[in-house]
């Protein structure tokens, strides 16, 4: 059992907590580079769409896991870079001004539906999200100069310093610069007061008030911060699907998100990247599995949405704190063995503050 | 005349899907109410009715009005065993937890339907279909009508159970105060699973009521998110809110869809629902609250 | 000199006038507290000071500046800082982010700075941690510093309040039922904090209480309130033995 002893404040304020972090992560970090000489090309455009819902997935966690605001319509800020990105690209800006512009973009847009919906809790803020992608997923389809429309858009192949990003590897090493991008200022973010203020208003709005903290202004600039990731991963999802449809934009999507949140641990950035190694992993996972299942099981086209349903039921039953929880849970185990205690991890029963305002 | 009788016959459709979409909205408000977790299988619940009774009926041959009530009591025993065995578990957890709990069970209903009864769209006979009732020189779908006639007096039904009975009142005890419902003797939490098994009742009642005007399938459920329209701009608090509110949705968009240019339809019911959160987030008939500190 | 200054001040929710034509003034370093009994509108008039709630009428004058249509969250940057009655911590974050957030106020970094974690942020970041330090010095806390808040018990969570509160830096301190909860001892170390707070810190208070014995410890003057309205107001003995106050807290003959 590690015991950490501090002699300085800025120990405290560091990113890490101890050597060890930085060796592991470090580790980490070597590894990612390198394994596009490792493993072949499929499971290296696996992973590059693992990063890109990682991307996202940090950004929904800022928003749901550290402010309390829920949203059901992300796939929205998703689309709206991924159009971004491409309309743009064709119109022959290059790339490394076509993917900022994309993210600040989304952004804005966050904070337009950030806005009106300050004073919403809860439910309302969900159902107000819920209306809000579904009205941009048929500005999609309809918006046919623009868009495409149902005939879909063709991304054009960006390139960085004349050097064409293109296929599996390509957008591997992008996605994985731009998480790594997204996660150090998340992690910024987070050990600063505009973190703290997030976190306050996600636990009682109004002493955060009291405490100075602007809730219109706090809000929509997490709103802001949240969309923009997701823009950006949007952008980086265009080039990995190379081609845009509109419905690929849908509520399904944006549930598959709060998924990643939700089972990879609400309130931790790693949740986020448990989630998204998850969320899509399970797909691969249901395809290898497909032909064995009995009863014909396996050529239900439900067995997808079912099994997300199933996983959801189970983690937040049996599991709230998502995968990171169970990963917590372990180490502690494997740290504290023998002498780990039954009532270590029970969970308390917790009473959720009535959102009813009487 | 024409533009008269077109327009009647257009408020006349509205009042009818909304009817449908206030009946699901009065499922969530019961819920809500009492226990301040919002059901987003609810439409699926209803699709799962609707195809109990489909099974009943078209498939077993029992009477249309025999097997809508076992139907309607199989969807509620449904509805309470679904509150007794998974969602008390989660009474603890914050809000958006059980939002994504019954989202997930969403998605099992509906895979579990598909499992069952296939993805094509099925239908039964029922005393309305394909007839009309005329009159002042109107024809109406007698399909239409009875789905305004059925929500009504299923309303009426359950205004007197709620203020009359000594259920319903336990029933209100138990939404507005848990802790003084106990102290009274009041078993909360089986009442809360009464409720939940009234609510899928509900449910049942607009699949059935929806059948003859939209066949049966596995995605009949997505007209939740239209209640949900419904459902807050009734204010989320009473049972002529949600149906004056459904109403509402669905004669906007039928009036949208004829007299506004394509696709605009579709989008009708989450812009007004959009527009009415922003507006007036308490909806029309909620009185205004404010928290103690 | 007056620090603080409340002028007719009333409001109403419906038809109930929860506060009807308050008017106090409180003298800068002096400690004022209001007492009544439950539902007299004491801590509405916090929350109108706070500018939770807006007033129907009346000024609210705070170092000669008329704060009556201030928005709530300027009010910390103003000077004036507040505990709540029933605890309205930050649960699930620890003792010391708690604090931090107390210093919010006094921030002054920009949104470019904090995301990049520049050095002017890191500077920043150590001077209110020291000042936090400080509070937690004060208030004996350190053995609970990185503890949830979810897992303290109430008493320290009812130090953790003050502590937040404190870390504002305020000129004047609204101390909302400061010994609720608190058994003997832990209400006469409030007491002692209260009268530290007052001379060593320099802080106006005003303090809402229920605890007599707290309130003649601490107070140089009290008012008291029922329906809204003010019964009395002046030295602790004297408001306490007035016929008018006894006589709402105990009641007195009825009036045939």
């Amino acid at each position: 059992m590690r015991y950490l002893f501090r002699t300085d404040y800025a120990q405290d304020m560091a990113a890490w907590r101890h050597g060890g972090d930085i060796f592991w992560y470090g580790l980490l970090a070597v590894v990612m580079l390198v394994l596009p000489f490792l493993l072949g090309e499929f499971y290296i455009g696996e992973l590059g769409g693992v990063f890109i819902f990682a991307i996202a997935g940090v950004g929904l966690m800022l928003l749901v896991g550290y402010t309390g605001l829920i949203s059901l319509g992300h796939a929205a800020f998703l689309g709206i870079g991924a159009y971004t990105n491409s309309v743009l690209l064709a119109q022959g800006v290059p790339f490394l001004i076509t993917l900022p512009v994309a993210g600040l973009f989304t952004a804005a847009c966050g904070a337009a539906i950030g806005l009106p919906t300050l004073r919403m809790s809860g439910l309302y803020l969900a159902i107000a999200t819920l209306a809000f992608g579904s009205i941009v997923g048929t500005i999609f389809q309809k918006w046919n100069s623009v868009t495409g429309g149902f005939d879909g858009f063709a991304v054009p192949t960006p390139y960085v310093f004349g050097i064409p990003i293109e296929g599996a590897t390509g957008v591997y090493y992008v996605s994985l610069a731009v998480l790594v991008f997204v996660l150090w200022m998340s992690l910024n973010l987070l050990r600063t007061p505009l973190g703290r203020a997030m976190v306050a208003i996600r636990d009682s709005e109004v002493s955060a008030q009291s405490m100075g903290i602007h809730l219109a202004r706090y809000k929509a600039m997490s709103f802001a911060i949240s969309a923009g990731m997701t823009g950006l991963a949007g952008a980086l999802f265009a080039h990995y699907v190379r081609y845009l449809a509109p419905d690929a934009f849908d509520v399904l999507l944006s549930v598959q998100f709060v998924t990643i949140v939700f089972v990879g641990g609400l309130g931790s950035i790693h949740g986020a990247i448990f989630g998204a190694l998850f969320v899509r992993l399970l797909p691969q996972f249901i395809a290898i599995i497909r032909d064995d299942l009995p009863f014909g099981l396996g050529r239900t086209p439900g067995l997808e949405p079912s099994l997300f349903g199933i996983v959801l039921v189970l983690v937040i039953l049996f599991q709230p704190g998502g995968i990171f929880g169970l990963w917590l849970k372990t180490k502690h185990w494997f740290q504290a063995f023998p002498l780990k205690r039954k009532a270590s991890f029970r969970r308390q029963k917790s009473y959720a503050k009535s959102e009813r305002l009487r | 005349m024409e533009e008269a009788a077109r327009l009647l016959q257009l408020i006349v459709n509205g009042a009818a899907s909304g009817c449908i979409y206030g009946l699901i909205a009065l499922g969530f408000v019961l819920i809500y109410k009492a226990t301040e977790m919002v059901n987003f299988a609810q439409g699926d619940i209803m699709m799962l009715g609707a195809f109990v009774a489909f099974s009943l009926i078209a498939q077993w041959g029992v009477n249309y009005w025999v097997g809508a009530l076992i139907a309607i009591a199989i969807t509620a025993v449904f509805g309470f065993l679904l509150d007794a065995v998974v969602l008390r578990r989660v009474i603890g957890q914050p809000q958006f937890a059980v939002v994504m709990l019954t989202l997930g069970l969403g998605f099992i209903f509906r895979a579990a339907a598909g499992l069952g009864w296939g993805y094509d769209a099925v239908g039964f006979v029922t005393p309305f279909t394909n007839k009309t009732i005329s009159g002042a020189g109107l024809v109406l779908g007698a399909d239409n009508v009875s789905i305004i006639v059925g929500t009504v007096l299923l309303c009426g039904v359950l205004y007197v159970f709620f203020s009359k009975t000594r259920l319903g009142i336990a029933m209100q005890a138990s939404s507005q105060n848990q802790l003084a419902a106990y102290y009274m003797g009041i078993p909360v939490r089986t009442v809360f699973s009464l409720i939940w098994a009234i609510s899928a009742g509900v449910a049942a009642a607009a699949g059935i009521l929806l059948s003859p005007v939209s066949m049966v399938d596995v995605n009949m459920g997505f007209l939740g998110i239209k209640a949900f329209a419904a459902a807050v701009i009734g204010g989320f608090g009473s049972i002529p809110g949600s149906l004056i509110g459904g109403v509402l949705v669905g004669i906007v968009e039928q009036l949208s869809g004829y007299y506004l240019p394509a696709g605009f339809q579709e989008v009708s019911a989450n812009i007004l629902l959009l527009g009415m959160l922003i507006l007036r987030p308490q909806g029309l008939f909620a009185e205004t609250m404010g928290k103690r500190v | 000199m007056s620090l603080f200054k409340a002028e007719e001040i009333s409001v109403r929710f419906g038809g109930i006038r929860a506060v009807d034509s308050v008017s106090f003034e409180v003298q800068q370093g002096e400690v004022f507290s209001i007492i009544g009994p439950n539902g007299a509108g004491k801590t509405t008039i916090f929350n109108l000071i706070s500018r939770i709630y807006n007033t129907t009428d009346g000024k609210l004058i705070f170092n000669g500046q008329d704060i009556t249509r201030t928005p709530p969250y300027k009010i910390a940057g103003l000077g004036i800082a507040r505990t709540f009655q029933n605890i309205e911590l930050f649960a699930n974050a620890s003792l010391l982010q708690n604090l931090l957030i107390g210093r919010h106020c006094h921030s002054k970094v920009g949104f470019l700075s904090q995301i990049a974690f520049l050095p002017s942020t890191r500077t920043e970041e150590r001077r209110h941690r020291e000042r936090a330090e400080d509070v937690i010095s004060f208030l004996g806390l350190e053995r609970y510093r990185d503890t949830l808040i979810a897992n303290l018990p109430y008493g320290v969570r009812k130090v953790v309040e003050l502590g937040r509160a404190l870390c504002t830096e305020p000129r004047l301190l609204l101390l909302d039922e400061p010994s609720s909860g608190l058994n003997v001892e832990e209400t006469e170390g409030m007491g002692f904090w209260i009268e530290d707070i007052k001379k060593d810190l320099g802080i106006t208070v005003i303090m809402v209480e229920h605890d007599m014995s707290l309130v003649s410890q601490v107070s140089d003057r009290v008012m008291a309130l029922n329906y809204g309205r003010v019964l009395a107001m002046g030295e602790p003995r004297e408001v306490q033995t007035h016929p008018e106050v006894v006589k709402a807290y105990i009641g007195g003959e009825t009036e045939e």
